[in-house]
């Protein structure tokens, strides 16, 4: 009888508790022809947790602030014009899920970075299935947290770097998750300032017009499975610490200062799986140590990796180089980093204990790339039968090269 | 014309080095993708082959020719023919058969090995183009030096040091002035000295399609627009053509200006 007491006493609890709780959230339909016409009167009206559904139509509105729980969800996608005029969504509020909209024509400012959908200060957002064009800045979290941005489309039109914004934003926002989004046409795709602990899972950013993907003392943050291709300059993570970086693809990042990925000044890092194909430079390294480099594949690129200075206790471990022109290029004669277990396609030595690992070492750095970062013209004489013979006796006696420059145990089979 | 060089032709083509040549670089083919298992690597090892081997064995080839079939050439000459019918026609029976060993002796295994179905087809053909134009330029290069040489001995060398200045010595010193005025801007001047190479020439033109990327490392407008448009593989294959027709306008006034 007792047990019975407290099991009846718990769902009075409950009920109460779902009375008291506006559980009975009002739904809001807004369409061009209904009384709700517009987007600004319909959230001025709403109490907080009711669900605006926005019908299909388009909506000639900007500076929308949200400023109380709702969720924003278009059917049909719906355009929301902003005619140029300024930003478009800012979200002041905890708990605000945005779906299923078509913003455009964000307005293009020089004083103010206007995006088609800023979150301010805000938790547990939730921005989906949204797709922005001719936009300035996309999505901007400001000081925001504990949120998500899934399944978006950016797609800007990005012309100079001066007057174009960068398609995600993340400005000292922590716990985010980016995850299957397609940014195209900005100047950054997804940019992170301050920003730490955020997961960017299966995005695609390519086109763009400067970097893929840029970090800026951003710690602690996790990217995998995304792919970055054809961006100006490639990926570029910059002055962070702890950042994991598994299964990418850098694709066809070609120009004079274009990396499949650049590091400096990058800490403690994990670099695995990925793949880097057909780049200028595959990897650009600065100021980096401590990093593993594990399981990545190198292919056709111009330089897999570029070690530029004051880089320590790298280690190179279980990676393919695949016909790259140069696979390692140095310009010191320091070396602290380890390569060990790697395949190199250009290696010509032998097995003869059969154990998988040849029995010479592999020295991966030419003689020729020091001639080229001396005078960068020399590139034309690039496979010619005078400098292979050059090379070819730097490799016999390094006098040029790190001497302790080479992986001891180069494997003879390509690591699947 | 048209008779002394399918002469020319039809007797190489029987000749025993044809074949040496034209399995030499069978076996090399079947050799590079047996031990590769991939036709794009073996397009690499093949280029490299290609831009040395090639200019020498045409050089060589096309001094010995000359020079064995010395008598035929003067038995010729007194008959009523036209002196440059005489010289084009063996000038192009030897390079139409090196360059018909080239293209046969490579393309059959490459073929055999699923070439076609593989997207380095563009690569490998452009192999064999300028293996051909090489072939080409190499054999009127050395006409010219054995016609000018009566000493046979001093032919031979002449075409093997021309070789080795081409294929080693130019790089060398083009890259020892690069060295040395790289205060100055030198893209011009170092586009224009891997033209003036047949040798070079080629390498850039095979590297335009495997090195690209590495080759738009390098900030330079002008190599920018090169190596960036199609305005390099365009002005190349110009000036190899150039390169081909040359040689083959001076052996036309060296043949009618020697006195036999």
């Amino acid at each position: 009888m007792v047990l019975h007491n407290t099991y009846h006493r718990y769902l009075l609890c409950l009920l109460m508790l779902l009375l008291g709780h506006p559980m009975w959230a009002k739904t809001w339909t807004i369409c061009p022809s209904c009384v709700d016409s517009t987007l600004k009167g319909t959230i001025a009206r709403a109490q907080a947790n009711d669900t605006l559904l926005v019908q299909k139509g388009t909506y000639r509105e900007f500076e929308i602030i949200v400023d109380k729980p709702l969720v924003i969800k278009g059917i049909g996608y719906p355009i929301i014009d902003g005619g140029k005029k300024g930003e478009i969504f800012r979200i002041q509020s905890d708990n605000v899920t945005l779906d299923g909209l078509f913003i455009i024509n964000v307005g293009v400012s020089y004083t103010k970075d206007n995006a088609a959908i800023r979150v301010v200060r805000s938790k547990n957002f939730l921005i989906q299935n949204m797709v922005l064009e001719q936009l300035f800045f996309g999505i901007y979290l400001e000081k925001s947290s504990h949120g998500k941005v899934f399944h978006n489309r950016i797609i800007g039109e990005a012309v100079d770097e001066y007057n174009s914004g960068n398609g995600i934003q993340l400005w000292y926002s922590t716990d985010i998750e980016v995850r299957k989004n397609h940014v195209q046409g900005t100047r950054d795709g997804i940019y992170l300032e301050f920003s730490d602990r955020i997961t960017i899972t299966e995005n695609v950013s390519m086109d763009n017009l400067r970097y893929g993907l840029h970090f800026m003392f951003s710690n602690h943050d996790v990217y995998t499975r995304n792919t970055f291709e054809n961006n100006g300059a490639g990926v570029a993570v910059m002055f962070s610490k702890f950042i994991t970086m598994k299964d990418n693809t850098f694709h066809k990042n070609w120009g004079t200062a274009a990396y499949g990925m650049l590091l400096k000044e990058i800490n403690d890092a994990e670099i695995v799986g990925n793949t880097f194909e057909e780049n200028t430079i595959g990897i650009n390294i600065e100021g980096s140590n401590r990093i593993q480099y594990t399981n990545n594949d190198f292919i056709g690129n111009g330089w897999a990796i570029r070690v530029i200075g004051a880089c320590y206790t790298n280690s190179f471990k279980g990676n393919n180089f695949l016909y790259n022109s140069f696979d390692i290029s140095y310009n010191s004669k320091l070396n602290d980093n380890v390569f060990e277990g790697n395949f190199w396609s250009s290696y010509t030595g032998y097995d003869l204990d059969r154990n998988g690992i040849g029995d010479v070492p592999y020295r991966p750095v030419k003689l020729f790339s020091y001639v080229v970062n001396r005078t960068p013209e020399t590139i034309v004489l690039l496979r010619s039968l005078f400098m292979d013979i050059i090379d070819f006796s730097e490799r016999v006696s390094p006098v040029f090269t790190p001497d302790n420059l080479k992986d001891t145990q180069p494997l003879m089979k390509i690591r699947p | 014309m048209l008779k002394i060089l399918k002469y020319s032709f039809y007797d190489l083509i029987r000749s025993r080095w044809s074949y040496v040549y034209f399995l030499f670089y069978l076996i090399l083919g079947f050799v590079l993708l047996f031990l590769n298992n991939d036709v794009s690597k073996a397009v690499i090892t093949l280029m490299n082959v290609i831009i040395v081997l090639i200019p020498l064995i045409g050089t060589i080839f096309g001094v010995m020719y000359y020079y064995n079939s010395r008598e035929f050439t003067e038995l010729l000459l007194a008959q009523p023919i036209k002196r440059s019918s005489i010289f084009m026609g063996q000038y192009l029976g030897v390079s139409g058969s090196l360059a018909l060993s080239l293209v046969l002796g490579l393309g059959i295994p490459f073929v055999l090995y699923g070439l076609l179905q593989s997207n380095a087809i563009f690569d490998f053909s452009l192999l064999l183009v300028t293996g051909s134009f090489l072939t080409f330029i190499f054999v009127g290069l050395s006409f010219i030096i054995a016609i000018s040489n009566e000493n046979r001995i001093k032919g031979f060398g002449y075409a093997v040091l021309l070789w080795l200045f081409l294929a080693v010595v130019y790089d060398g010193l083009f890259l020892m002035s690069l060295i040395v005025f790289e205060e100055y801007p030198l893209d011009t001047f170092s586009l224009v000295a891997t033209m003036l190479n047949p040798i070079d020439l080629s390498r850039i033109l095979i590297l335009l399609k495997l090195d690209i990327s590495a080759l738009l490392g390098y900030t330079g407008a002008i190599f920018k627009k090169f190596f960036g448009t199609d305005l390099g593989f365009l002005v190349s294959m110009a000036i190899l053509f150039l390169w081909t027709v040359l040689p083959i306008l001076g052996l036309e006034y060296k043949a009618r200006k020697k006195d036999f």
